[in-house]
């Protein structure tokens, strides 16, 4: 049943669409042409496969985490390598996809909005590897807290634009990224970095990053014998936990959880988990659970992850939460602090501060899990990009 | 028949061409929104278009994002807006007035409940930007249900049967984007409009207004020929702000910013 969404035009049930205004109907209509003729072109895919062959550096492993994971449970407790790719997370699978698409479309010019900056430095990546041009739009909140990935993004080639309209965060840069593609139609493709957006974005990114999923599905039947019988991936945007979550969509032995960002606690009302604790409207394009008050207004957010710093959440989520397929909740700043100490303590690998919140709620549950249980995080992002704030909350100048 | 045609119906009998001044609802603060709209009736403005403020306006430019953080910061809510027109028909019942936002604010309010309140409010006719025709037939359906005309836009990028298949659902006028871009952008090319508008008119029969890019006396009397009405926003936002910083008598300024433009479209009628 779930393979079977989106419909035509976007819908996950009443979640996804096209809510974009006029100009940018045939763009997207031309990219959704393109997306249909070349997701089952042998000639791209096998493009595709190169390209995150040599240049991504996949197959990510599946990492047996056992002094970590042993702390707490009797279950084997597996992380999905994709902090080891290429510029460090999962993003660049979508940027290389994106950006072949981009360049059979005739594009010469990139544009993208960025948070934590992780999906910026992706999209000037790809951009640089084919010499296009790159502009990357960025809040001055998050400019400010993810200072090295501006300078990557500005070794790479990318001009950074800040955005300081709003809530200066990547809600906002995601507005200002529409208005330069509404302004810049002709000749610049647009790549979001996540499964939400209009139509056919979300369908679109969680194809390219489904392979997090095929990978681990194959990894876990090799190294385990069996399927897992968790899964737990951060959820902002949601294109991490989509590409793992999607190609068990269909193994109902399999349980899915995706964990929003808590920010300082549900009931304080500062932190960026619509699925947990919002309600569904319409923003950039797609209807699903928003953040928003009472008047329809989007409400600022709060998570120590610029990453996971959004009001909104891609439609796929929305109908897999209302379908009760997956399972959503959070974990909240501090709790993923911690669990990014201990990770990095206790296996010698430093998590983004997005892929914290998941390893912050796996520990929560995995305590009465058996000894044949094997659960898998994904493992979206490495921590470097996060160094600063680590040392400004513990009052270290670096 | 509805205020929006019997406006256009009128206009055309006289050979003129309609002026159509867009505000932002609550900017600088909503005591001032009335009196604006009641000069800018004095000064020529044939239908209001009232902006509906959004925390997220995607299709804006910054003049119109500015005042629209500006009316969110007094709280204006689109109960509030609807509160402004009703108020605005106590003096006029002739002008029409034109919501414009975009969807999130009404489906929060609910559509239904939405089209009660704004044909109790005296709402004539409403522009949802992000809501194209593919996704706008609940709400098209309370709409029409009280007589709201729900206003499409086309842009530089419809194709030639998209704009055939909005003309089929859309009343009351027909919108033409000018430009590839956001509100107060760069300037309109009439000698693409030109063209254009030469297509849509031959797929509706509904009047046509012409925006985006039109910013005064000059830009509008160039478009003025192919159209029935043109929009001016951003500019007109801007003078209102300049006068507000400037502790000018914002009705003054908005008689001096139309005046003209009013002026300029009747000597070329």
């Amino acid at each position: 049943m779930p393979d079977k969404l989106p419909d035509a035009s976007g819908h996950f049930g009443i979640y996804g669409g096209r809510f974009v205004a006029e100009t940018l109907i045939e763009p997207l209509e031309e990219l959704t042409r393109a997306y249909r003729k070349y997701i089952d072109d042998e000639e791209f895919l096998a493009e595709f496969d190169r390209d995150l062959k040599t240049f991504v550096g996949r197959p990510s492993p599946l990492y047996h985490a056992r002094r970590w994971g042993g702390q707490f449970t009797d279950a084997r407790v597996y992380l999905k390598r994709e902090d080891l790719n290429h510029t460090g997370a999962h993003k660049v699978n979508n940027t290389v996809g994106q950006a072949l698409l981009a360049q059979r479309m005739g594009k010469t010019r990139i544009i993208a909005e960025t948070g934590a900056g992780q999906h910026g430095v992706a999209t000037a990546t790809v951009a640089a590897r084919m010499g296009l041009e790159c502009v990357v739009y960025m809040g001055a909140e998050d400019i400010r807290r993810q200072a090295v990935n501006v300078f990557r993004m500005k070794l790479l080639g990318a001009e950074v634009v800040e955005v300081t309209s709003g809530s200066k965060t990547l809600k906002d840069a995601m507005n200002e990224a529409m208005r330069d593609w509404v302004s810049n139609v002709d000749d610049t493709f647009y790549i979001i970095g996540t499964v939400a957006g209009p139509h056919p974005y979300p369908v679109l990114v969680r194809d390219l990053q489904s392979v997090i999923g095929r990978e681990a599905r194959q990894q876990c039947l090799e190294t385990t014998g069996k399927l897992p019988d968790v899964l737990v991936a951060c959820v902002g945007g949601g294109s991490n936990a989509i590409g793992l979550f999607h190609p068990f969509l269909q193994d109902s032995s399999v349980r899915l959880i995706g964990v929003e960002a808590g920010g300082h606690g549900l009931q304080t009302g500062r932190h960026a988990a619509p699925l947990s604790d919002g309600r569904p409207g319409v923003l950039h394009g797609n209807r699903t659970y928003l953040m928003e008050d009472e008047h329809g207004q989007i409400n600022p957010t709060h998570s120590i992850s610029a990453g996971l710093d959004y009001p909104g959440v891609g439609p796929e989520h929305a109908w897999l939460k209302d379908s009760g397929r997956v399972e959503y909740v959070s974990a909240n700043d501090a709790e993923a602090v911690d669990a990014f100490h201990d990770l990095t303590r206790m296996e010698g690998i430093m998590p983004a501060l997005e892929s914290s919140h998941a390893l912050a709620h796996a520990r929560k549950i995995a305590a009465d899990m058996d000894s044949d249980a094997v659960l898998i995080i994904n493992l979206s992002g490495r921590g470097d990009k996060d160094i600063e704030t680590i040392a400004t909350m513990e009052g270290i100048t670096l | 028949m509805s205020r929006i045609s019997s406006t256009y119906q009128s206009l055309k009998q006289h050979n003129r061409t309609a002026l159509i001044p867009f505000i932002t609802a609550g900017d600088p603060s909503p005591q001032n929104t009335l009196e604006i709209m009641q000069a800018l009736v004095r000064h020529g403005a044939d239908i209001i278009e009232l902006g509906v403020p959004f925390s997220d306006p995607m299709a804006d430019g910054p003049v119109i994002q500015r005042a629209n953080e500006r009316a969110l910061e007094q709280g204006i809510s689109l109960s509030g807006v609807l509160d402004m027109v009703e108020q605005f028909r106590r003096s006029d019942t002739r002008t029409p007035v034109i919501l414009m936002g975009y969807l999130n604010p009404i489906e929060i309010f609910g559509y239904e409940e939405f089209a009660l309140r704004a044909e109790a409010a005296g709402i004539d006719g409403v522009i949802i930007v992000d809501l194209p025709p593919e996704e706008a037939a609940p709400l098209n359906r309370h709409l029409r249900d009280r007589q709201i005309d729900q206003i499409f836009l086309v842009t530089p990028t419809t194709t030639e049967r998209r704009i055939e298949s909005i003309a089929g659902i859309a009343s009351g006028f027909l919108y033409y984007v000018s430009v590839k871009g956001t509100t107060g952008g760069k300037g309109a090319d009439p000698a693409g409009i030109k063209d254009r508008l030469r297509l849509v008119r031959q797929k509706t029969d509904l009047p046509v207004a012409v925006g985006f890019g039109i910013r005064d006396a000059g830009t509008a009397a160039r478009v003025a020929d192919y159209c029935d009405a043109v929009v001016i926003g951003s500019a007109l936002v801007e003078a209102i702000h300049a006068a507000v910083t400037a502790g000018d008598d914002i009705a003054a300024q908005v008689g001096s910013f139309l005046a003209p433009v009013r002026h300029t479209l009747d000597k070329a009628a």
